[in-house]
């Protein structure tokens, strides 16, 4: 039973000591190689940190609500691209022109709308199919990313509007609007998965689908939902990201679905489905971030980011799986 | 008796059905449009689908072996920026450049096989890793930089991707003689079948006295060979490369390997399919080109296509065509 506790408290609190790891070793780092003048636990640039994870975070809390429910989503990086295409597109559109400012929140709707809509095909597809979600959301990553290049060749679209920016670049004590934006989605899909009946039966269903489906439960509609959700959250994270910058080039979002399921894992959720929590993902998100901040602290180049990664993500699995010695339930996919 | 014979077809069907799709395709273009049964444009398409398809050789090993490789589109711009480096370093020259690059793609290969075969750690997650970690190997290693040759007329460097031989392009030949090489290894070696063992069922095969993680670890050593071999033709071709040619690759690699039939659970696939699989690909991007239609196109009849075939595989299998899930 205390043996429980505390794999549970070394499952949950990995993430966020680790986290506090890098802190604390960057802060010292930086001082004692004297590599940079400046402290690294700097309120403004952690808040900024916040910001610039919010695109990649927003939509990792969608991956983790997927593969809570046993499923995956690799074609989120072409559905932010499309969405944030709709989105500034949209705007040079004659009647939304002659709208003015208030066309934006309309702007907005048309972006949610289409990221919903992509999540709702794939979905759909898994449910009625029954083809597996890696295979279907591979095939759509390819073919979302084919619409997005037809929609306007190579080139990029864009339509500045001051108003739109501003309100993306609003300040609220201290976090900007992708920042609050990301902490809000953090904090309701966290209600969602916690309080809600659809939560606890996605976790169900990542855990045991044939043990589900006995229970009564309706598997196909959950997982359409998440679909959904994650489709609307990549579109969201199109919206944060691009009233702001104004312009969206036919390769954005490209290797997006990758760092998101990073994040996921290093936060502690199982790809089998079944566990991990959207406060572990949280944790997962900051800590990428911090690392890229970090080495970029301490002088050491750029590149390095993605070697350190790539052997913390393999060092996280291969510590997880001697900590829970239960290799057996992993997905073979 | 036409019941059976029905019967017969419908098993043909979904035994052969890529196939059968495949020559249907091929047929209906050709009588719209002669010109895409031109040899010259029949060779266009496999020289260009040549990188492609010889890493989807190395992938469907692995994949029949039950596991993913999501690292060989990073893994090809690493040996496509390495061997270029090195034949610009008097030291090693192109004699020298190949070999090395060979070799310490192999490394990277044998980390992912001992990582999944011996540790047996979740292929989807570990090579996700790699995908990431060779990428920062990669940028460390250029500095950032494309890598060129400077004298490119004065080097036999470029006869792997430009070169050719009795009228038939060099990669062709390449992709030609490794698709029958592995195939024989696959299909009619002790080895191969050890392949299907382990990823059909990898218990049975441990308690058949099959050494799991070895044959695994193998699978991992020659999806690395088959990416250093295309890297080498992407270099060769272009004499130059960005530390991001791969780029997405490992994906469109995989679409090709599932295309051609063999399941992600493993135990299922061939070379032949998987060659099929890259030829699907290769000529409907090539038709709907000839069709006047916009390159990205292709994208969208890909997502279409993989879906389809892999539907109509499952729901043959089942019987049935919806899911029967609630």
């Amino acid at each position: 039973m205390q043996n429980d506790t505390l794999k549970k408290l070394v499952n949950n609190g990995a993430i966020w000591a680790f986290i506090l790891f890098q802190l604390v070793f960057f802060e010292v780092a930086g001082r004692w190689w004297s590599l940079s003048d400046s402290a690294f636990m700097d309120l403004d640039s952690m808040l900024l940190l916040l910001k610039q994870s919010a695109p990649i975070g927003i939509i990792a809390i969608g991956m983790t609500v997927v593969m809570i429910n046993g499923n995956i989503d690799l074609s989120v990086g072409a559905t932010y691209a499309l969405a944030g295409i709709v989105m500034l597109d949209s705007m040079n559109w004659p009647f939304m022109e002659a709208m003015g400012d208030s066309a934006i929140p309309l702007a907005w709707l048309f972006a949610l709308f289409t990221g919903c809509l992509l999540g709702l095909i794939n979905g759909m597809i898994v449910w009625k199919t029954g083809v597996d979600a890696f295979i279907v959301t591979l095939g759509a990553m390819l073919g979302y990313r084919g619409l997005v290049f037809m929609y306007n060749g190579e080139n990029p679209t864009y339509h500045l509007n001051w108003t739109m920016v501003d309100f993306a670049e609003a300040d609220i004590l201290g976090l900007q609007t992708p920042a609050i934006v990301f902490l809000a989605v953090v904090l309701i899909v966290w209600l969602v998965m916690t309080r809600t009946v659809h939560g606890r039966n996605a976790y169900a269903i990542g855990d045991n689908r044939e043990a589900a489906v006995n229970a009564g439960i309706r598997v196909g509609p959950h997982m359409v939902w998440n679909f959904v959700l994650i489709g609307f959250l990549a579109a969201l994270s199109a919206v944060a990201f691009y009233s702001g910058s104004g312009s969206v080039n036919p390769n954005d979002g490209m290797l997006f679905e990758l760092w998101a399921i990073t994040a996921v894992v290093l936060g502690g959720t199982k790809l089998a489905g079944g566990r991990g929590s959207i406060i572990g993902t949280l944790g997962g998100v900051i800590a990428i971030q911090l690392l890229r901040r970090g080495l970029n602290h301490i002088g050491a180049q750029t590149e390095t980011v993605n070697l350190v990664i790539g052997i913390i993500l393999i060092a996280v699995l291969f510590l997880d799986r001697q900590l829970n010695r239960k290799g057996a339930e992993e997905l073979k996919v | 008796m036409a019941d059976t014979a029905m019967k017969s077809i419908g098993g043909i069907l979904a035994r052969q059905g890529i196939l059968v799709a495949f020559i249907l395709f091929m047929v209906g273009f050709a009588l719209w449009n002669p010109r895409f049964i031109d040899p010259d444009n029949i060779f266009g398409v496999i020289r260009s689908s040549a990188i492609l398809g010889v890493m989807a050789l190395g992938v469907t090993f692995v994949v029949i072996g039950g596991n993913l490789d999501l690292s060989v589109g990073s893994m090809l711009s690493f040996s496509a920026i390495v061997v270029l480096d090195l034949h610009e370093n008097p030291a090693f020259g192109p004699a020298l450049a190949i070999p090395a690059m060979f070799a310490l793609t192999l490394c990277l290969g044998a980390i992912n096989g001992f990582l999944i075969g011996y540790l047996r750690l979740n292929s989807l997650i570990v090579t996700l890793g790699m995908l990431s970690a060779i990428h920062g190997l990669t940028l460390t290693w250029s500095g950032g930089q494309n890598m060129d040759i400077a004298n490119q007329s004065e080097t036999w460097f470029g006869v792997f991707g430009r070169g050719s031989a009795l009228g038939i392009p060099i990669p062709v030949l390449i992709f030609i003689g490794l698709a029958a090489l592995l195939g024989i290894l696959l299909a009619k070696t002790p080895f191969g079948r050890k392949v299907y063992a382990v990823g059909g069922n990898g218990t049975a095969a441990t308690f058949s006295g099959i050494p799991r993680a070895r044959v695994v670890f193998i699978t991992y050593l020659i999806s690395a060979f088959c990416v250093a071999t295309a890297g080498l033709i992407q270099a060769s071709r272009t004499m130059g490369a960005q530390n991001t040619v791969g780029q997405g690759l490992e994906l469109e690699v995989l679409a090709a390997v599932i295309l051609g039939g063999a399941s992600l659970l493993g135990g299922s696939g061939t070379i032949f399919k998987t060659v099929i699989g890259v030829l699907i690909l290769g000529f409907i991007q090539n038709g709907l080109l000839l069709a006047g239609l916009e390159f990205y196109v292709q994208f969208v009849v890909t997502w279409i296509i993989i879906i389809l075939a892999v539907w109509l595989d499952i729901a043959t299998k089942r019987g049935k065509l919806w899911s029967p899930i609630a």
